[in-house]
């Protein structure tokens, strides 16, 4: 989970995702999801970068990186674990979802694994709930979970 | 191929018609059947029919190019996933795994029978019922689907399917056939509601936009379903995007809107590709773009993602989103449709609203009126989740009461527990109770019990849930989704989250349960959106048909559903404890006195439930308990 190295290559990047969404009346959005999915985060470099480019204070950059969920404002691992806690996964027991995925991955919600791997989330509801407790990671739902198929799940990534 | 017109579009669809598939197999790859691994199964057969050549089936594939596999989106029950149904015969089979596929493809396929142990069944006074038609299970038999008509049979991805079932009539007819008034008249006298929620005539939110005067218009799909328990929108988004697309434009035309954008939640990636897809067909197809049907009315549209906010799902915080800021609500007035996205008149729908414009057009006003009741006409989709036995996705008449819902849809209380209570319209709904399973599910009746129809979750709980954790858990929830913008709803939801964390833990007093009532009144009068207006619904209902349980939380100390941990009771077995006094050295407020020879005891005023001692004992001499209402 190292901190991207911010250089060259990466204001590149950052400029053609620019470019693609230049179209767009009002692109900062499009812009930082652009980012965010390449490089997993926002790097305070880089949406300073943004801010600049869009002709946007830093301000309001920062303002919308840090209001929506999706957005990580320090680097996360390889595989973004979403654990949903809401209603109809916490009838049927998540809080004990997220212990065992806790003492499975040794972290806390919010955390990223020591191998940089897995980053832990507790998510608003991913409108799996008929087939509740469910997780997602990165873009893949995984649903009915128990101890066992937790396990197998994340025998998957590793 | 580009339709110029509708006689050509109408052409294709009877020779499409006239190819009709009949041996099929639909495999159900929503987003819950793919979460309990039906892309392996899809895939298996789609291996073992191309391998072993089926006579009946291949000789399809030649004749057009359509795969007798079929990929579908959500069939609905999603508790059974994955799911299986066999065409012609409508044979539905339940959590297929692939090492299944080999035997219903030798046996239905090829021999027309069916495999007894993979259908519906329920066991009566000891006798198994079997259903292996998916027309006969009880779960569909109340069922009536406008919009998910498609939903569960036909490839999402494939426009031909789509059309097949006369896709894009509805609006090819209102550019040929209608003007944008006619449009409106039809869908006013249709009675359609808006299904986010409040409810609202979609006929008229339509008319406030065509009347305000604007160089540009715009038409938003609302699918950012952020309720907790739902997923209606996001199976239709899944299962039949071209409906939504369809939907789209027409509201389009009929408001006077050249742009669109769909609005999808960062946690539907699903969604979000196979409309893109769908996007791309559709133009490509001539239903977007300049000059549909050789018609003057030209109409595009964006999908935008969202980022995970559930306030977004508000329609001025949404526009906010789409304009690139924070998601943050705005007053209103003014109202989207004469200043919304940026500054311009806008309409937001529904995406369910949208799916079921098109249906309207097609089959009539009164058609559709034929359906539900007087005041609620059509259909409502529902979510059904929790401690219900059939947990998946349904439709059905508006004006079905909650109990043919819960019992006869969705087959009552898993393991056979006692139904408690339901939870309507996620954490903006309210909580209804036995005395309310005859109640008629349509916008009015649930109104007047304090609840609401909401985008239609459904969270059935049973016994094993206390209802007072349950309101804690939801206001948790709005407490931390709150932007923040206004005071109300950022304070009043952090207040009543503190009271309802001080009943939980045993802490609270009587006139904490009036100040509660009192401040949940005035974040629902005073919060400027629609989730501070809601956030008190599960605590004003909960007080109001749960009353009871509150003053056990505060009077006795008691959780009558084993939950609150606080209501528990450390002891230790005298006879069992051998003094070794591990008990002792683990407790965190040192509540716990003994010495060699004598056994330990726990100071129940000091001790603080956390359970140390419990996991600690070596013997097995610490017993919980559950304080009683008969306690001393």
């Amino acid at each position: 989970m190292n901190a991207l190295k911010v250089d060259e290559e990466v204001y590149r990047e950052v400029e053609s995702i620019i470019l693609a969404n230049r179209d767009e009346k009002t692109p900062l959005l499009s812009v930082l999801q652009g980012i965010s999915q390449v490089y997993g985060y926002l790097p305070r470099d880089v949406m300073e970068y943004v801010s600049r480019k869009l002709n946007i204070p830093s301000s309001k950059v920062f303002g919308v990186a840090t209001f929506y969920s999706f957005f990580e404002t320090r680097p996360v691992g390889k595989y973004m674990i979403r654990i949903c806690q809401n209603a109809p996964c916490h009838v049927l027991g998540a809080s004990n979802i997220l212990r065992i995925l806790k003492k499975e991955l040794n972290i806390k919600e919010g955390e990223t694994t020591k191998d940089g791997k897995f980053t832990l989330e507790v998510t608003s509801c991913l409108g799996v709930c008929g087939v509740a407790p469910a997780m997602m990671i990165n873009e893949t739902t995984y649903g009915n979970l128990n101890e066992e198929r937790i396990r197998e799940v994340l025998a998957l990534y590793q | 191929m580009q339709f110029r017109s509708k006689e050509e579009l109408e052409t294709h669809i009877q020779r499409l018609k006239s190819q009709s598939v009949t041996t099929q197999v639909l495999v159900c790859i929503g987003l819950g059947c793919l979460a309990k691994g039906a892309q392996p199964v899809y895939n298996r057969f789609v291996e073992v029919i191309e391998k072993e050549k089926i006579s009946a089936v291949v000789s399809q594939l030649s004749e057009n190019s359509r795969h007798p596999v079929v990929g579908t989106g959500c069939m609905g029950l999603c508790e059974a996933g994955p799911l299986v149904r066999m065409e012609p015969q409508g044979i539905l089979y339940l959590r297929v795994t692939p090492e299944d596929v080999e035997k219903i493809v030798e046996k239905t396929l090829k021999n027309g029978e069916i495999v007894e142990e993979l259908v519906y069944q329920e066991t009566h006074h000891e006798e198994v019922l079997k259903w292996p038609l998916m027309k006969d299970v009880p779960f569909y038999r109340k069922q009536i689907k406008i919009v998910l008509r498609n939903c569960g049979s036909i490839d999402p991805e494939n426009l031909d399917d789509y059309l097949r079932n006369d896709g894009y009539v509805a609006l090819a007819r209102v550019l040929t056939e209608m003007n944008p008034d006619d449009v409106i008249g039809e869908i006013l006298k249709s009675g359609l509601r808006g299904r986010g929620g409040s409810g609202f005539p979609t006929g008229r939110k339509w008319q406030f936009a065509r009347v305000s005067k604007s160089d540009k218009k715009y038409i938003i799909c609302n699918g950012d379903e952020g309720d907790p328990g739902a997923f209606m929108n996001r199976s239709v988004m899944e299962g039949d995007p071209h409906s939504v697309i369809e939907g789209l434009a027409i509201a389009g035309y009929a408001i006077g809107a050249q742009e669109g954008y769909v609005y999808v939640r960062a946690e539907y990636p699903l969604a979000v590709k196979r409309l893109k897809k769908a996007i791309q067909d559709a133009r490509e197809a001539g239903f977007l773009g300049q000059n549909i049907f050789g018609t003057p009315f030209s109409f595009d549209l964006k999908i935008k993602e969202g980022a995970g906010a559930f306030v977004c799902g508000e329609e001025t915080a949404l526009m906010a989103s789409i304009e690139g800021k924070r998601g943050m609500p705005n007053p209103r007035p003014p109202f989207p449709a004469h200043k919304g996205l940026w500054g311009k008149p806008t309409v937001l729908n529904n995406v369910e609203t949208l799916a079921t414009v098109p249906a309207i057009i097609l089959k009539g006003a009164n058609w559709f009126r034929s359906f539900g009741t007087v005041s609620s006409p059509g259909t409502k989709t529902f979510a059904l989740s929790g401690k219900i036995r059939n947990t998946g996705l349904v439709e059905v008449p508006m004006g079905i009461t909650l109990r043919e819902l819960i019992f006869d849809v969705g087959g009552g209380i898993q393991n056979d527990r006692e139904f408690k209570a339901i939870l309507i319209g996620g954490p903006s709904g309210g909580c209804l109770a036995k005395q309310h399973l005859d109640l008629t599910v349509d916008y009015d009746s649930l109104c007047a019990a304090g609840a609401i129809m909401g985008s239609g979750g459904l969270v059935t709980l049973d016994e094993d849930i206390c209802i007072v954790e349950q309101a804690h858990f939801f206001l948790h929830f709005t407490q931390s989704e709150s932007c923040g913008k206004c005071v109300p709803c950022r304070e009043g939801t952090k207040h009543m989250l503190n009271m309802l964390q001080k009943i939980v833990d045993g802490r609270a007093k009587p006139e904490d349960l009036e100040l509660l009532a009192e401040t949940a009144d005035v974040v629902k009068d005073a919060s400027l959106c629609g989730l501070g207006k809601t956030a008190s619904n599960p605590v004003l209902t909960t007080l109001r048909y749960f009353k009871d349980e509150y003053l056990d939380h505060v009077l006795n100390k008691v959780c009558v559903a084993h939950v609150c941990q606080a209501m528990k009771i450390y002891r230790i077995d005298s006879e069992k404890c051998r003094t070794c006094g591990k008990c002792a050295r683990v407790c965190p407020v040192k509540c716990i006195s003994g010495r060699p020879k004598v056994p330990y005891v726990i100071d129940q005023e000091q001790c603080i439930k956390c359970g140390s001692c419990f996991e600690a004992c070596p013997f097995d001499a610490v017993m919980v308990d559950w304080r009683s209402k008969n306690h001393e």
